[in-house]
């Protein structure tokens, strides 16, 4: 009886490592964040299922091995303190373990809050993303161009976004490139992406945001920077300007197919970034407007440089 | 008229419409029926002015079991909807307040007042005490717990019903973005129901620090009353925060404030870092008296004694104070920065260690035991290996780099149900046959008891664990439909499947309930589960002193104690017992705070002002009040225990 | 009911002991409630929007007023329970007396002091820092005022009573509230005003 029981939860599981066989967009990344994330989730799955197989293993033993029916009537079963020494184990096998997932994790964080190793001495693509219920703006300020739920990027080109929205909390995700970040209303975050493989992703709203949620999603185009280059020159040729009033009319609510401008919101609606001096780049550490600190009874101070 | 407009549905569609109907037809019912069999006098008398911790403890299974199967209606309809690619069976708005609702009423609703049913019913009894410290508190707590359910659970029908998801974050959460009064609701019948509870952490630590029984110190107290203890400390420190956010939530909404709003100095990152910094000690106040029931129930299945009672303990204290140092977890990908980001990766983790111990703790239990697999046990057998499989998939979410593509996915939503189902929910279903014929002087069928386990395990399994792999390939929380090109379906049948088979299991449950009720012998005697710790050494059903005589404790496992080396747990002569009375107090404040909270809700200032005067006039009344309680006689007393065959007296 | 004579009043019967035990679990629980206010005061300190900011606001002379009052009404508290516990009645409702009436006295500085905060534009709705402020300082005087209730519920009882463990246990655990309420103003006088006006 507890064998079926045993037994479906090891398929469950097979099926769950499996996974990493079959192309789940997570585990089948297509530039250099997403391949450490998802090399950081297959090394966590593998540890996980073995302390899985640990415990099911002691688990089927300890039931098959006492149970009351295979044991004489009058068994008295022994009282049993403590043992220091295989406490011990427990206790220092798995302090081991987080210490050494700590360390995989504590590297990552630092790599995916940066420019993509071997990306350093390019100069990054700086994109804004944006959203207002429910469509994604993305303003390219570089190339002065803006399109509405569509991107189009170079390949081998480290891109940074720089997030915000202007209504409710929403997160930037595109699974096969990398992770998410949050896009808020009064400050502007940044995630270092890169693809490495042309094609075409999903990407989409991941955070919640009432009713069009589900269809806040965007199309993710990787190309060679020449075929970039010319999109964006067939744009300029093509697109209409962006004018105050028609961004406007793009922010109420509602759903919107894919439109293209030449451009951007960011000359009469700029991103709430502080401002900051010429010489303070923004990369990871300097966040400093979303930097918190901790102090011993749990209160929070952020350190806001208020630059209002 | 138009007074009358704010009231209506926001969304309404048929199942609303129908529900209206079904809640009025039932509530005739009701009335009707009290009247007809004259039960009002009953009532009142025996549960509307009850101050005994047993009554009240069952008046809290009740509640949990009723909103289980609201929570558990609100998931089938989840899971239907996104059974198919496209599906219109629920329009967004709709499925928003749906999921918000089940989350609620999960979380606040169904598991908290389980885990208080079993503090209620067992932690006295365990300690060997006659009450809690504070009955007439102890009552508040539970119609303030009531007022809070019945004014979320009328939302849906009356004014429209929260959908900004039950963490509520702003600003989707505020006026703007949340136009009907719904967030009012979640506000406001989260926030009383939240002074309930905080009223039970002081009463339970009272009772527990003040109350044991003559020889037991701390380490000698049984581990379900240590798992409330350190749930009750966790719930001191906690709810404050939420009452806080709450009323910050409240105001923001109601008055204009600009707390969590995105314009004049207003920080909506403040809510999400408030409501967590609540959210994560409250699934431990969730799990950690599950922890105690499973210790109970392997331990008495078993056998043997509870081994490492002292890392059992020490995990637990371990468990309680690292649960304050993780909330960020919950929002990673919020722009804190690597250090941060990585400061809560390790405390996250960190927790599985004393959890770890845990684990190994019951499996060295059943060590040199002799294995007997009642319901109970089955359920803390399965509760093993599928809350491991939970534990370590948040083990996984903590590496913060790594959740930046599992945050607000499947993958997430798999993780919290495979640490919630069979670790709380579980332990609820295991800790409801384990101590019913302590309630009710009769067994639950065994056999019934199993099917609904089977169910519910392949059924969780079933539903949940495909949510793993759709997470990781792109499949959001909350969103209430997908596209077949994303190639979610198949796996989203599956888990469809799996929420029928759970919905069975609780169908079995009940089914088993009224089976048992009509068909269970009642002489089970005080101990038909040969168990070891004190609650075991009165009779089933409790009389209403709990012990004749209190007991005298020398070892953690009293009751085996006396039961196979001869301690003599009960020494003296049987005294009069003081017993505090009933009163109506507790229950004309509940209503006054659902009729205040609803007036809040609508912004209708006159009656909720005039609430407020209420619940202060009660107060006044109580302060005034001279009641020193009222003594049972030495006579009632050797009466009342005659008619159990007097084993213990 | 038992008494224990080696006890002071409001310790000594069992019921008594609890009472005052579970208060100050409550206490504990007041704490965190304050430490998130102040934490949420600290976050919005500068967070001032289009409104004014606190130094524009803080007036010292109000400020110390209010402390001057409330700091002496803790003394006087502190009178009261030593009356209680050498048995003197009058002296007792008297020390009560005069509390609560320097209780009233902040609180009417205080309503004065929100009156003026309205009058330079600094409302409720005003602004992140000045909903934090106002929930703040309104959190403790909604405690403030609920206390002097409280306490002329008290006052009548011992009046009516006199001293016995009831009525004792009921006025200290009282004691412990006004304490507690002196002490949470001396970190609002602290990190709010003098820190806002430095």
């Amino acid at each position: 009886m507890k064998l079926k029981g045993a037994l479906l939860l090891l398929f469950s599981m097979l099926v769950v490592i499996l996974s990493g066989c079959e192309p789940l967009l997570v585990l089948d990344p297509k530039g250099p964040q997403a391949e450490r994330q998802a090399h950081d989730i297959l090394i966590s799955i593998g540890i996980m299922a073995f302390i899985v197989v640990v415990v099911l293993v002691l688990l089927v033993y300890m039931l098959v091995k006492y149970r009351a029916s295979k044991l004489p009537e009058d068994y008295e079963p022994p009282h049993i303190e403590g043992n220091p020494i295989l406490e011990g184990i427990l206790i220092g096998v798995p302090i081991i373990i987080v210490a050494f997932l700590s360390i995989v994790t504590v590297k990552s964080n630092y790599i995916v809050e940066d420019t993509p190793e071997g990306y350093e001495d390019q100069e990054p693509l700086v994109i804004y993303a944006s959203t207002s219920n429910w469509k994604w703006h993305f303003s390219y300020p570089e190339q002065d161009i803006e399109t509405v739920n569509y991107l189009y990027i170079p390949t081998n080109r480290p891109i940074e976004f720089k997030l915000y929205s202007f209504g409710p909390i929403t997160s930037f995700w595109i699974p096969q490139l990398g992770g998410q970040k949050y896009a808020m209303a009064d400050m502007v975050t940044t995630l270092h992406l890169a693809a490495e493989t042309p094609g075409e992703y999903t990407g989409r709203n991941a955070n919640f945001n009432g009713k069009g949620f589900a269809e806040n999603t965007f199309t993710v185009t990787a190309m060679t920077q020449t075929e970039f280059d010319e999109w964006v020159d067939e744009v300029h040729e093509t697109a209409q300007p962006l004018t105050e009033d028609e961004f406007n009319k793009l922010l109420k609510p509602g759903h919107l197919g894919r439109m293209t401008f030449t451009g951007t919101h960011l000359d009469f609606s700029p991103a709430p970034e502080h401002e900051h001096t010429a010489d303070d780049e923004m990369d990871a550490d300097h966040e400093m407007h979303s930097e918190h600190e901790m102090n011993s009874d749990h209160k929070m101070h952020s350190e806001h440089a208020a630059h209002e | 008229m138009e007074f009358f407009e704010r009231f209506a549905v926001p969304n309404p569609n048929p199942a609303i419409y129908a529900s209206m109907v079904a809640i009025v037809v039932v509530s005739l019912a009701i009335i009707i029926g009290l009247t007809y069999f004259k039960k009002w006098g009953y009532l009142w008398r025996e549960w509307l002015t009850t101050v005994d911790h047993k009554k009240i403890g069952m008046m809290y299974l009740i509640s949990a079991i009723l909103m289980l199967f609201r929570g558990g209606v609100d998931a089938l309809m989840l899971r239907a909807q996104l059974a198919v690619p496209d599906n219109k069976l629920l329009d967004p708005q709709h499925y928003n307040e749906v999921f918000s609702t089940h989350g609620i009423i999960m979380i606040i609703f169904m598991a908290m007042p389980f885990i208080f049913a079993f503090m209620n019913l067992v932690v006295p009894l365990q300690i060997g005490a006659r009450d809690v410290a504070f009955p007439r508190l102890n009552a508040i707590s539970f119609w303030l717990f009531a007022a809070g359910a019945m004014l979320l659970n009328i939302s849906f029908v009356i004014g429209g019903s929260p959908d900004a998801g039950w963490t509520s974050y702003f600003p989707l959460a505020g006026t703007e973005f949340s136009e009907s009064v719904g967030t009012n609701y979640y506000m406001i019948a989260i926030q009383i129901s939240g002074i309930g509870s905080l009223m039970t952490g002081i009463n339970m630590i009272t009772t527990i620090l003040k109350m044991r029984a003559p020889g037991m110190t701390l380490m000698k107290m049984p581990m379900f009353t240590w798992a409330s203890f350190m749930a009750c400390v966790i719930i001191i420190f906690a709810f404050p925060v939420l009452t806080i956010a709450l009323l910050m939530g409240t105001t923001d909404r109601l008055f204009a404030t600009n707390f969590f709003t995105t314009t004049n100095g207003g920080m909506d990152m403040l809510w999400a870092n408030f409501f967590w910094v609540w959210g994560h000690p409250e699934v431990y106040i969730l799990i950690l008296p599950a922890f105690g029931i499973y210790s109970e129930v392997i331990s008495t299945f078993s056998g043997r004694n509870l081994y490492g009672y002292k890392s059992m303990v020490g995990s637990m204290v371990i468990i309680s104070l690292l649960s304050f140092l993780v909330w960020t977890h919950h929002f990673f990908t919020m722009g804190q920065g690597a250090l941060t980001n990585s400061i809560f990766s390790i405390s996250t983790m960190a927790i599985a260690v004393p959890t770890g111990v845990k684990i190994f703790n019951w499996l060295l239990t059943m060590w040199k035991g002799k294995i007997r697999f009642t319901v109970p046990m089955l359920y803390s057998i399965g509760f093993i290996p599928l809350f491991t499989v939970g534990g370590v998939t948040g083990v996984m979410l903590a590496m913060s780099a790594a959740d930046y593509q599992y945050h607000n996915t499947m993958f997430l939503v798999a993780h919290f149900h495979n640490t919630i189902i069979p670790g709380v929910v579980f332990a609820m279903l295991a800790g409801l046959t384990y101590y019913w014929p302590k309630m009710f002087g009769f067994m639950l069928n065994e056999r019934i008891g199993k099917w609904g386990f089977w169910f519910l395990s392949i059924g969780f399994v079933l539903a949940f664990f495909p949510m793993y792999i759709t997470g990781l390939n792109g499949q959001a929380r909350r969103m209430y439909t997908y596209s077949e090109a994303t190639g979610f379906g198949p796996l989203n049948f599956v888990a469809f499947i799996g929420a029928g088979l759970m919905a069975i299991s609780f169908c079995i449950i009940v089914y088993n309930i009224i089976y048992s009720f009509k068909n269970s012998p009642r002489n089970v005697g005080d101990d038909p589960w040969d168990a070891r710790s004190l609650e075991w050494a009165t009779h089933n059903p409790v009389p209403e002193y709990n012990f004749a005589r209190t007991p005298h404790v020398a070892s953690s496992e009293a009751f085996w104690d006396a039961k196979k080396r001869g301690h003599e747990l009960f020494k003296g002569e049987i005294e009069e017992i003081h017993m505090p009375n009933n009163s109506g107090v507790p229950f004309i404040m509940g209503v006054i705070f659902f009729i205040a909270g609803f007036s809040f809700v609508f912004a209708l200032w006159v009656p909720a002002v005039v609430g407020l005067i209420g619940i202060f006039a009660c107060m006044l009344l109580r302060s005034f009040e001279k009641d020193d309680g009222r003594h049972i006689s030495v006579e009632e007393i050797k009466a009342t225990e005659s008619t159990y065959g007097g084993a213990h007296s | 009911m038992k008494i224990d004579q080696t006890q002071p009043l409001e310790y000594s019967t069992h019921q008594n002991e609890l009472n005052i035990f579970g208060f100050w679990i409550f206490l504990g629980a007041e704490i965190m409630l304050f430490a998130t206010l102040f934490t949420a005061y600290f976050i919005m300190e500068n967070r001032t929007g289009n409104g004014p900011t606190g130094p524009e606001i803080f007036e010292i002379s109000p400020v110390l007023f209010e402390t001057f009052i409330l700091l002496t009404s803790s003394f006087t508290i502190g009178l009261m329970v030593h009356a209680m516990r050498i048995g003197h009645k009058k002296a007792m409702l008297a020390f009560l007396g005069i509390t609560l009436a320097l209780g009233l006295a902040f609180l009417s500085a205080e309503i004065n002091e929100f009156i003026h905060y309205y009058h330079v534009g600094a409302t409720y709705q005003t602004s992140g820092f000045t909903a934090a402020l106002l929930t703040t300082l309104g959190t403790h005087g909604g405690h403030v005022t609920l206390g002097f209730f409280w306490g002329l519920c008290i006052l009548i009882q011992v009046a009516k009573d006199g001293i016995n463990p009831r009525t004792a246990n009921k006025s200290f655990i009282f004691s412990l509230y006004w304490h507690f309420l002196d002490v949470v103003w001396i970190f609002i006088f602290s990190f709010i005003y003098l820190k806002g006006m430095m």
